[in-house]
């Protein structure tokens, strides 16, 4: 079986993190409910004509995969596997709006066609010409690692040697009103800097596109190597521990050997807790670090955490405004992610220095 | 490490029929499904036909013993009645005792509530329930619930209108690689305004019964469906001595790169596809005994697939149909349920019939099954392709 490695990043954030040379070194602060990403200049990668056709969430995953490509030096790729929670949903509003404004007349395709779940998979390929392996995974929370768990079974067994894995999700407005009326959304403005003190139901939306190129061979500029990933349906809260340490035995792994802890807290007093054995007990003495007030909360936003795991591994530094507690370490070998939504769709990945 | 990927059961619920039986009854009567469209209220109901099951939405809510206050997508009811079908069929009576995941496919998921309450949201609280069902991966945890899937691997392939044919091929390549012992693969997909109107925006809906491969074919019908397969290790089929229905032999997933909605002219994702298939089936072209086809009776899928056959298969093309005239194009199912056709198939010895064809396409010369055929079969190959320049194969056999 051949080692996984992440060969390459390409993020767009509500951070500055387009530009692969500098790691969160300018913090964009925010105090909202609802955050939207730092936009690069998306002509610099898209003719502008091709750009203005396309949906939000089209340009951010082709040009994030874009700036992937060039990190890890590749024309091209092998496979393209991307996750999505929600696909374009803002043509999905506005399709659905146009049939009920419309009474079902006047109503044109392009639209509908966005709304497509794989559309930015498919448009992938079609910048690229890629005509490999094209699978999009739709799971909620656990889509961006529905497609690190793919492309690593096909690395290992030597099927394909570079795969693209992303996740990538944008906001809609109906979206974003609707999940406020259920509490989804939290109902009021909270500091960046003080989301898991904010006391209140909900989260901050956000959106974001964060690809990887995967590869059996590993490079001098390679950023980590892939331990292991799991995904759980369900996962009772008292069990996420010892789920944690029941992952780390089966990759010969303990307590001591995690130098850091990220995770995927986003300040929702509701499910919050499921973090709280892991960080006040579990791994109390280990360095813990987490994310999501720079990134807000979407299904894909774990790929966030799983693009700052890949940059601490590899500059070996860790910005100070994603540290959770106040245990510091010096070098970091060995990262355990833990991330869930609403108490749903679990995942642990492990990831280590190569 | 498993060698072989069994299938140990199925369930299925279509426009002709509840459950695998009722549906092998209709393929081999030639009892098509499609009708005008009586569940959603849509001013094209006198342009189209679809394949529309006939339960209502509270019919399946007794059947599955929810109370009114759930929220389930008619997605999520039609996935889990054909899901427990499945399972029921492979004799499964603890589903944990085995390390059992769930992959499910869906294109529409919650759109139906979305777009039946899309405003209404925003005013009456009642409706409100069904927010966090809209999303794809909603229907597929709900399954898992029905099933006692729990503390396992459960996830969602969306694309488009090949998305069950990768829940397959995911599964088995979780069988193979020793990541889970079972997993129920398949798909589900209910019909909608928004696939009506969409589909419409794109003139590729036929105002009559669908005719895959007819020289005239005016489009696709729509359809709802779903459908799933019980895949099992070797090592369960050997300690718990089950009888196995076929084996998944190959698959294959290639993009065409050609164009967001059309396939290429020359299929070239299409044949890439059944190439890969049959490499990691280590079958040559001859090994094939029946193609269950896309076949949606657009003018461009049958065209572009009917290419790739020939590319692929030459001189030689095998036996080939569509079942798409009986059930109408279940987008994210078709996969699922023409796996379980394609299974039917195979342990029956039978071909089914391309139904509604009148005309050679000019084209090429190669002509659809058109009679019930009876033929003892080896493998089947089952073709699944998508927008977004999706395209997949499955092959099945008798023998691991």
């Amino acid at each position: 079986m051949k080692q996984v490695y992440i060969n390459s990043v390409g993020s767009i954030s509500a951070q500055k993190t387009f530009d692969n040379d500098s790691f969160l070194e300018d913090v964009v602060g925010y105090e909202d409910n609802v955050i939207s990403v730092i936009d690069p200049n998306y002509k610099d990668y898209i003719p502008p004509a091709a750009a203005r056709r396309m949906a939000k969430g089209i340009k951010m995953g082709v040009v994030a995969s874009k700036i992937a490509l060039q990190d890890a030096g590749l024309e091209n790729v092998d496979a393209i596997i991307t996750g999505t929670g929600m696909g374009c949903v803002r043509d999905s509003e506005k399709f659905v709006s146009a049939i009920i404004d419309n009474d079902e007349q006047y109503l044109t395709p392009t639209s509908f066609i966005q709304s497509t779940h794989n559309t930015v998979g498919g448009q992938i390929a079609l910048e690229l010409q890629c005509k490999g392996y094209n699978f999009t995974y739709v799971h909620a929370s656990n889509s961006f690692e529905s497609t690190l768990l793919d492309a690593k079974l096909q690395l290992e067994n030597d099927e394909e040697k570079n795969i693209l894995i992303g996740g990538v999700d944008e906001l809609g407005d109906h979206t974003v009103a609707i999940h406020k009326l259920i509490n989804h959304i939290k109902p009021e403005a909270v500091k960046s800097s003080n989301l898991l003190d904010s006391g209140t139901e909900g989260a901050v939306f956000g959106e974001g596109a964060n690809f990887f190129v995967l590869s059996n061979e590993k490079k001098a500029s390679s950023y980590a190597n892939i331990i292991g990933v799991k995904l759980y349906n369900t996962l009772p809260k008292a069990e996420v521990s010892q789920t944690a340490l029941d992952f780390l035995a089966e990759n010969n792994l303990d307590v001591k050997d995690i130098d850091i802890l990220i995770l995927g807290n986003n300040g929702d007093i509701k499910f919050d807790d499921f973090y709280t054995d892991l960080q006040s007990k579990t791994f109390h003495n280990n360095q813990q670090v987490y994310y999501k007030h720079l990134c807000g909360e979407f299904n894909t936003a774990s790929s966030f955490g799983f693009w700052l795991a890949s940059k601490i591994l590899k500059t070996q530094t860790i910005p100070d405004v994603v540290k959770l507690n106040k245990v510091e370490n010096s070098s970091y070998k060995t990262i355990l992610l833990y991330n869930q939504y609403r108490g749903e769709n679990h995942s642990f990945t492990l990831l280590k220095q190569c | 490490m498993s060698k072989g990927i069994a299938i140990t059961g199925m369930g299925i619920i279509s426009a002709i029929g509840n459950n695998v039986a009722e549906n092998y009854h209709a393929l081999l009567n030639g009892n098509k499904g499609i009708t005008r469209v009586a569940k959603i209220k849509t001013n094209h109901v006198n342009e189209i036909m679809v394949g529309e099951i006939a339960s209502t939405n509270n019919e399946f809510e007794q059947q599955l013993n929810l109370n009114s206050d759930n929220n389930y997508s008619r997605t999520a009811f039609l996935g889990a009645v054909a899901a427990k079908e499945a399972v029921k069929h492979a004799g499964i009576t603890n589903i944990n005792t085995y390390k059992t995941g769930l992959i499910s496919a869906t294109s529409v998921g919650g759109m139906d509530m979305t777009e039946r309450y899309f405003y209404d949201y925003l005013t009456n609280k009642t409706t409100q329930k069904y927010i966090e069902g809209h999303h794809a991966g909603d229907s597929t945890q709900k399954i898992a619930e029905q099933l006692g899937i729990e503390k396992s691997l459960v996830t969602t392939i969306s694309t488009a209108c090949s998305s069950a044919a990768n829940a397959i091929m995911l599964g088995a390549r979780l069988i193979k690689s020793g990541e889970l012992d079972r997993v129920i693969v398949g798909g589900s997909d209910c019909l909608s305004k928004f696939t009506i109107n969409g589909f419409k925006t794109l003139m590729i809906l036929s105002d009559t019964y669908n005719t895959p491969f007819d020289e005239n074919r005016k489009g696709l019908n729509l359809g709802e469906a779903a459908a799933f397969l019980v895949l099992e290790s070797d090592a369960v089929v050997k300690s718990e001595n089950k009888t196995v229905l076929a084996y998944v032999k190959g698959y294959g997933n290639a993009n065409d790169a050609y164009h967001q909605t059309a396939s290429s002219d020359n299929g070239d994702g299409a044949t890439i596809a059944m190439e890969k298939a049959l490499k990691v089936a280590n079958l040559t072209p001859n090994d094939i005994d029946y193609i269950n086809a896309h076949g949606t009776a657009t003018g461009n899928n049958d065209l572009s697939e009917g290419r790739a056959i020939i590319r692929v298969f030459g001189e030689n093309v095998p036996d080939f149909s569509s079942t798409k005239a009986y059930t109408g194009h279940t987008l994210a199912a078709a996969g699922g349920i023409e796996a379980v056709y394609s299974v039917l198939a195979l342990q029956n010895n039978v071909i089914y019939p391309n139904l509604n064809f009148e005309t050679q396409m000019k084209e090429f010369d190669i002509t659809p099954q058109l009679e019930l055929k009876e033929k003892p079969l080896k493998t089947v190959m089952s073709n699944s392709f998508g927008f977004g320049g999706n395209c997949s194969t499955v092959i099945f056999s008798k023998e691991p």
